[in-house]
């Protein structure tokens, strides 16, 4: 029963998310379908990568503001490289996922080396690379490579008339690959120790400057990718896009159970979190008169409630 | 002995930290096959010199060589390589992670990179169960264990790392006789196949029974080092301390004369029980009277002073303080009825790391008068140095940051904390823990002389001598059920740890 506990802000969570779908099912007709499921993957495929890269980093304890401006500069970097200079997307898109994963990687160094919060050092993170899309364009590059239209249209059928799009391969991917890595790779482990207590973790002789650096690349990384199907999804580059985006990603890693003190977390809350986001914003489109800004009221209550139950839950862990 | 080679020796070692000098000139050696113990005060450099050997601190100046080659150790892990095995002072741990991943992790069993999670619950029982005769869930979270388990899955943490060296610094602190019994069957086993152990602890007791030589550092500095045998017990207690010591002596008679004072009921329960914590349980204390509550590990001693003080919520029978005839609901009704509880568990319930010594003293004080009514900052300092001298607090400034304190010393500003609020009734779990036999001996005077003002005491020890010392009335615990209540003339060690065994 105890043991069960620690998955009380996850089953809380799905069970939401159930009930929610539930109710927009009831609601409108054309609501239940595996069609209005699938869209929720397909229209937030980049938030979960995000968010699962995000995971990683707050369970460690830290936090990474970055995320956003790093998908934008992704965006703007692939525009411009494929657009006016003509390269391949085979060269472009390696190029951008490691320079994502390289601007983590220094941010991730100066936080543990300068012992300097990471709040502050991905704030400025944050803003030096949305500094940058404007270095390369204050305007929207619009893509028509052929490439990416395609990437961005592909239909991957699934039986029963569905289909999903070729990011949602990529977010799910994505997400396999870090539960695996959460739970059965000793990196994975030394990350969640590190959340747990970092000073433990170093007189245990875990390797925690490699760890997290680590962390904070696998975010870059991560935003860097998500930044590529950001702009499959978009098929343009712009300095505004994804602003705000960090909050929504901090948002759906905590309603899906992650404590923001670290130790605590599971990739597979992460996704429902970022799930009953879209969740919430189908339910308005289907309303028709609700003004868009009710998904952020929504949420916003919704984190209220979570956090409380975070506090209450870890209170009751102490005795 | 002599004649053979250290398999550790350090030399001239200097250790300063800001405004304090830690170590001076320190030598230490360590031979395999033998028990070294290292003896000092708190705050003597006992923590420092073993963190400076597994590279957790740096060193100003010396040497240190493993097996006659000077090594350069920069950190836990590499003294890991190098074959040093540790058990630090605080327990040191992950308390989000299993029992089984605290003692495994970085070490997991894997098969192609994947860790096998199964094979590791299974080693973790086992390594528990056969060494430290410990039967526990493996599986939960080690937060969710008292103190004493953690300190024990610390240590099957450092047995299971196969090293020529291991160090041990206050593992028996939490733990009860039994415990201790079964680590010391463990050390001298590995002691005879050659490990050598190097063992800090300020019971002295445990220091005759264990080891082979001793080290003794005061205020940093270098004593000497001595056969155990060799060494008599007072002056083993002059070398730590630079002068006699007679405050033990003095005790038994200043609680002979407390046996009387007992008053009137200041606070009983009745029928009080938790699932899983303890059975239901009928106790009284009285006005002016240390209650001794005796029991082995996992007893219900410390889930029963939790209930007291409202920490956790009972789910039968009730308690009353008698002045108020109300019941204790939470903490903050116990401190508005005059509850004070001093957690045995320092690092996580109690001292607030950032805060200066002074500032962590005034803390109960100042939230008991509310924070619209602060103290003067003349009237902390006053108070600040009452305490400080009272129980020798080192360094003597007030100002000095508390995680920068030796543990022992740490736990005295938790304990001055609590005494300064003059509470009705004052829960002292394990309140001497890590403290040295000086400051020990303070503690436990203060104690009788602020029964003798008035104030109810429950006194939670692990040690049963200092239980009898204070005591006016023991009450014994055995698998969370109160199975024996003994007054001041029925007091004898044997009893109590026949009803504590169940003999
Ligand atoms: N990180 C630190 N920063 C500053 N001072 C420190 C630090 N660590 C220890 N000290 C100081 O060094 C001295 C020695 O502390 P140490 O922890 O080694 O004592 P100890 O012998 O282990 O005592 P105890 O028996 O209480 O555990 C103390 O005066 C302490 O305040
Ligand atoms: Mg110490």
């Amino acid at each position: 029963m105890l043991l069960n506990r620690k998955y009380i802000p996850v089953l809380v969570t799905f069970g939401l998310f159930l009930a929610m779908f539930a109710a927009g099912s009831f609601r409108y007709t054309g609501f239940f379908s595996s069609q209005v499921l699938l869209n929720l993957f397909i229209d937030n495929a980049f938030l979960i990568i995000t968010a699962v890269g995000m995971t990683f980093v707050i369970v460690s304890g830290g936090i990474d503001l970055s995320v956003g401006s790093v998908i934008a500069l992704t965006t703007m970097v692939s525009a411009a490289l494929v657009q006016q200079q003509g390269w391949p997307p085979s060269v472009v898109i390696p190029l951008v996922l490691i320079m994502g994963a390289v601007f983590g990687s220094i941010m991730g160094a100066i936080i543990h080396y300068f012992n300097i919060q990471p709040f502050i050092v991905t704030l400025a993170g944050m803003f030096l690379a949305r500094g940058l899309c404007y270095v390369i364009s204050i305007n929207t590059i619009t893509i028509d490579n052929a490439f990416y239209t395609s990437a961005a249209q592909t239909k991957i059928s699934l039986p029963g008339g569905s289909y999903i799009s070729v990011s949602v391969v990529i977010a799910l991917a994505v997400v396999l690959f870090a539960i695996y890595m959460a739970h059965y790779t000793r990196t994975g482990r030394n990350v969640y120790a590190i959340g747990g207590s970092e000073q433990s973790a170093v007189l245990m002789g875990l390797p925690v400057a490699r760890t997290k650096i680590l962390v904070y690349t696998f975010s870059g990384f991560c935003s860097a990718l998500a930044g590529v199907v950001f702009t499959f999804y978009m098929l343009s580059g712009y300095g505004l896009h994804a602003v705000g985006l960090e909050l929504d990603t901090i948002a759906a890693v905590v309603i899906g159970g992650t404590l923001l003190t670290g130790g605590v977390g599971y990739i597979a809350g992460t996704v429902i979190g970022v799930l009953i986001q879209g969740v919430i914003q189908t339910i308005i489109s289907f309303e028709g008169t609700l003004s868009s800004w009710w998904t952020k009221i929504v949420i916003g209550l919704l984190l209220f409630v979570f956090i409380l139950l975070q506090r209450v839950l870890s209170e009751r862990r102490l005795t | 002995m002599s004649n053979r080679k250290p398999v550790l020796e350090m030399k001239g070692i200097t250790k300063s930290f800001p405004g304090v000098k830690a170590l001076t000139d320190v030598r230490f050696r360590l031979f395999p096959g033998e028990v070294h113990a290292l003896m000092g005060e708190n705050g003597a450099g006992k923590s420092t010199l073993i963190k400076v050997l597994t590279g957790v601190y740096s060193i100003d100046s010396g040497t240190i060589s493993l097996d006659g080659r000077e090594v350069a150790i920069s950190g836990p892990l590499e003294a890991q390589k190098a074959g040093i095995s540790t058990v630090y002072q605080e327990v040191n741990l992950c308390p989000n992670l299993t029992v089984a991943e605290n003692i495994y992790i970085g070490r997991e069993p894997r098969r192609l990179g994947r860790i096998i999670w199964k094979q590791m619950n299974k080693d973790a029982e086992a390594l528990l169960k056969e060494r430290l005769n410990l039967q526990i869930d493996v599986t939960l979270p080690l937060s969710h264990y008292p103190v004493a388990i953690q300190q024990l899955v610390a240590i099957a943490r450092a047995l299971s790392i196969s090293a020529k060296v291991l160090i041990l610094d206050e593992p028996t602190s939490s733990l009860d006789r039994n415990e201790v019994q079964q680590l010391f069957s463990i050390m001298r086993k590995l002691k005879s196949e050659g490990l050598a152990i190097l063992f800090v602890t300020h019971f002295l007791d445990q220091v005759y029974e264990m080891s082979d030589r001793l080290t003794v550092l005061r205020s940093g500095e270098y004593i000497g080092e001595y056969m155990a045998a060799e060494l008599p017990r007072f002056e083993l207690v002059l070398k730590m301390i630079g002068k006699e010591l007679n405050l033990l002596e003095e005790l038994p008679a200043l609680s002979e004369e407390t046996k009387e004072a007992s008053g009137s009921v200041m606070i009983s329960s009745e029928g009080l029980g938790r699932k899983g914590a303890i059975e239901p349980l009928d106790l009284q204390i009285r006005k002016g009277e240390v209650l001794g509550l005796a029991g082995l590990l996992g007893s219900g001693r410390t889930e029963t002073a939790r209930l007291f003080f409202g920490a956790d919520r009972a789910d039968k029978g009730r308690l009353v303080v008698a002045d108020t005839g109300q019941g204790v609901s939470s903490p903050r009704s116990a401190i508005s009825q005059g509850i004070a509880f001093c957690s045995e568990n320092r690092k996580s319930e109690g001292i607030i790391d950032d805060l200066t010594i002074r500032e962590n003293i005034i803390l109960a004080l100042q939230a008991s008068r509310g924070w619209f009514r602060p103290i003067s900052r003349r009237r902390q300092d006053e108070i600040a140095d009452e305490y400080m001298r009272l129980l020798n607090i080192n360094p003597k400034n007030p100002e000095h940051i508390i995680k920068n304190l030796s543990g022992g010393n740490q736990q005295k500003v938790l304990l001055a904390r609590w005494l300064l609020t003059q509470p009705k009734l004052l829960i002292l779990d394990e309140p001497t823990r890590g403290i040295d036999i000086g400051a020990k001996a303070e503690i436990q005077k203060l104690v009788l002389s602020l029964s003798r003002q008035g104030m109810a005491v429950l006194f939670i020890s692990s040690e049963i001598e200092e239980v009898i010392r204070v005591s006016d009335r023991i009450a014994v615990l055995r698998d969370r059920v109160k199975v024996k209540e003994l007054g001041r003339e029925q007091m004898n060690q044997h009893d109590i740890m026949q009803a504590m065994a169940g003999g």
